[in-house]
């Protein structure tokens, strides 16, 4: 199966430091990818990249199997939605307005909305569980609901790969599983999701696949002890529910290394 | 939701009509109404060079004033993301002002009419132009208004020098006078360069359209959503520049008017910063068209300047703005 997004080498440099350093990763469509690593390791920068936003000093990024710098601005646009880190509306729109804006891409620049424009909003507000206030002003609403409705701006676009960063940031424990099974979803219907994350144990219960990041380097692709040492210098403590098998982590301990 | 704002958006153009038509029939020489209107298509007499020399650039330069700044008040707040914005906060009224008056300074405007809104534009492009190249290096809305506090105090200030040098007093009081802003004896030479730049400036803050839009989202959603950003803000600084340039050359420094008019419609177009921009011109002509008006009624003799109107009243609404966002934040 070709993959969705795929980073060959990418190198990416901020005023001559470093931020991703031959970074290779294939991103499965179909799947949640988590990507974790410490503050700094370019877990924000990856998708920055991926999204175009930042030039590639080496190395190579394919979007569905064609080199970024051959995709156009639109294009792209409606190949890739991007929430970004602790969006923010700076205007308080109605929650339905704010999802329109996700069609963008899809809307000449004077045209009203058309019927397929409405139905993509109606859907996504649907799936983001966000129709019940729809009609609100953002600035109304909860911030577990606002992020539900900036996350259905995104999926408003109907575009084949999903780019989230921190989207669980700042939400209390329900919204936060909330989000992550929303992400989940979006995954099953096809979507190649990424999501970048500081709470392992949201990681590792809730993702298909693991990125570990560190100072722009790939540390791994699992959540192992070998890892979350060399990654983040801890220990962590790792619960298993009998049930699903799954793990829940906490970082336990630092390890002097 | 649609129907209502329909309905605001004609109540505005209403009023901006209503208040261009009432500036065109008030003033010192006691015409009626019919006789003004006979005098616009006569061609001779005195009632038609009372209606075609005097008032009808009056009227239209009041409401395309004010439709400049509204627009580029609206075009800015839109951009910088700020209920603060406007020309005169972001520096671009004073240095089309400065622009003004170096060219009454050195006795330019009285040799070539289109050299005051030559400089004016000018000085509007070059602060508009700075703060553009701020924030294409990366400089955030804070920084960007800070710049713009900066340019406002320098245009300010060399303005004071050149007053302070003025070669003779009647420089002086021309240029004081200038900046007090104003639409006394102006003439159809001034509605001709004005209407056509304005017209222009407001077409392309139009035309930022749904780009203006996304910026909602901040800089780098835009991007994501297939927005050219630098395109939308370079669209803006040109737009506001000849509007803003324009009104200043033609009118001298009405503030508070590109402040106020789009955040009093703002909650009527759902927030919107791309539907703001049209009814924004229209709520502004009308408000410099009636302010105009009022200058003339409460003193016919015209000491009261246009721009000291404005800014008195639109001071205090300034100040209540701040007051509330502070307690919103």
């Amino acid at each position: 199966m070709s993959a969705a997004l795929r980073f060959e080498g990418a190198h990416v440099a901020y005023g001559g430091r470093p931020a991703l350093s031959g970074v290779s990763a294939s991103i499965a469509r179909g799947a949640v990818t988590g990507v974790v690593g410490p503050n700094g390791a370019g877990k924000t920068t990856l998708l920055r990249a991926a999204l175009g936003l930042l030039p590639l000093a080496a190395g190579e990024i394919a979007v569905e199997d064609r080199a970024l710098r051959q995709w156009s601005r639109p294009a792209l646009a409606r190949a890739i939605a991007y929430l970004p880190q602790g969006g923010e509306a700076h205007w308080p729109l109605r929650a339905a307005d704010l999802v329109m804006l996700g069609r963008i891409p899809h809307r000449a620049r004077f045209a009203p909305p058309s019927d397929e424009d409405k139905k993509a909003v109606a859907e996504a507000l649907a799936r983001a569980d966000a129709a019940d206030f729809a009609e609100r002003r953002i600035d109304e609403l909860s911030a577990g609901e606002r992020a539900r409705a900036l996350f259905a701006r995104a999926l408003a676009t109907k575009a084949p790969i999903l780019l989230a960063d921190e989207p669980a940031a700042y939400l209390d424990p329900a919204h936060q599983l909330k989000l992550m099974a929303l992400l989940k979803e979006e995954a099953r219907r096809g979507t190649a999701v990424v999501v970048t994350l500081h709470d392992l144990s949201l990681a590792s219960r809730l993702c298909d696949e693991i990125l570990v990041l560190k100072d722009g380097r790939v540390a791994g692709r699992d959540l192992s002890e070998a890892t979350l040492a060399k990654a983040f210098g801890i220990t962590a403590l790792r619960v298993v529910d009998p049930r699903t098998g799954a793990a829940a982590l906490t970082p336990w301990e630092i390890r002097s290394s | 939701m649609k129907a209502r704002d329909g309905a605001i958006t004609l109540a505005l153009l209403a009023a901006a009509l209503g208040s261009s038509a009432l500036s065109f029939f008030v003033g010192p020489s006691h015409l009626s109404p019919s006789a003004l209107i006979e005098g616009l298509f006569a061609g001779h007499g005195a009632a038609s060079i009372i209606a075609l020399d005097i008032r009808l650039p009056r009227a239209a330069l009041g409401f395309l004033v004010g439709a400049g700044l509204g627009a580029s008040g609206a075009a800015l707040q839109g951009l910088f993301r700020n209920p603060l914005a406007s020309p005169d906060v972001t520096g671009v009224t004073s240095c089309a002002g400065l622009g003004a008056v170096i060219a009454l300074y050195f006795g330019l405007a009285a040799g070539a009419y289109w050299l005051l809104p030559a400089f004016a534009i000018a000085g509007a492009l070059g602060s508009a132009g700075l703060l553009y190249l701020l924030a294409r290096a990366g400089a955030g809305v804070m920084a960007l208004v800070l710049a713009g506090v900066a340019i406002s105090s320098l245009a300010v200030a060399l303005t004071a020098l050149a007053l302070s040098f003025a070669a003779n007093p009647y420089a002086m009081s021309e240029m004081v006078l200038w900046m007090m802003g104003s639409l006394k004896d102006r003439t159809l030479a001034d509605l001709a360069y004005a209407a056509p730049l304005i017209a222009a400036g407001v077409a392309l803050l139009t035309s930022a359209g749904s780009g203006l839009e996304a910026l909602t989202l901040g800089e780098e959603a835009a991007h994501s959503l297939g927005v050219n950003v630098a395109g939308v803000r370079g669209r803006i600084v040109l737009g506001v520049a000849l509007a803003t340039g324009a009104a200043t050359a033609a009118a001298g420094a009405v503030s508070f008017v590109g402040l106020v008019a789009p955040h009093l419609l703002r909650p009527f177009y759902g927030f919107r910063p791309s539907r703001l921009i049209a009814p924004s011109a229209l709520a502004g002509g009308a408000l410099v068209a009636a302010s105009d008006v009022l200058v003339r009624t409460i003193d016919p003799g015209e000491q009261l300047r246009l721009g000291v109107v404005t800014a008195m009243l639109g001071a205090p609404f300034f100040f209540w703005l701040i007051l509330r966002l502070r307690r919103e934040v």
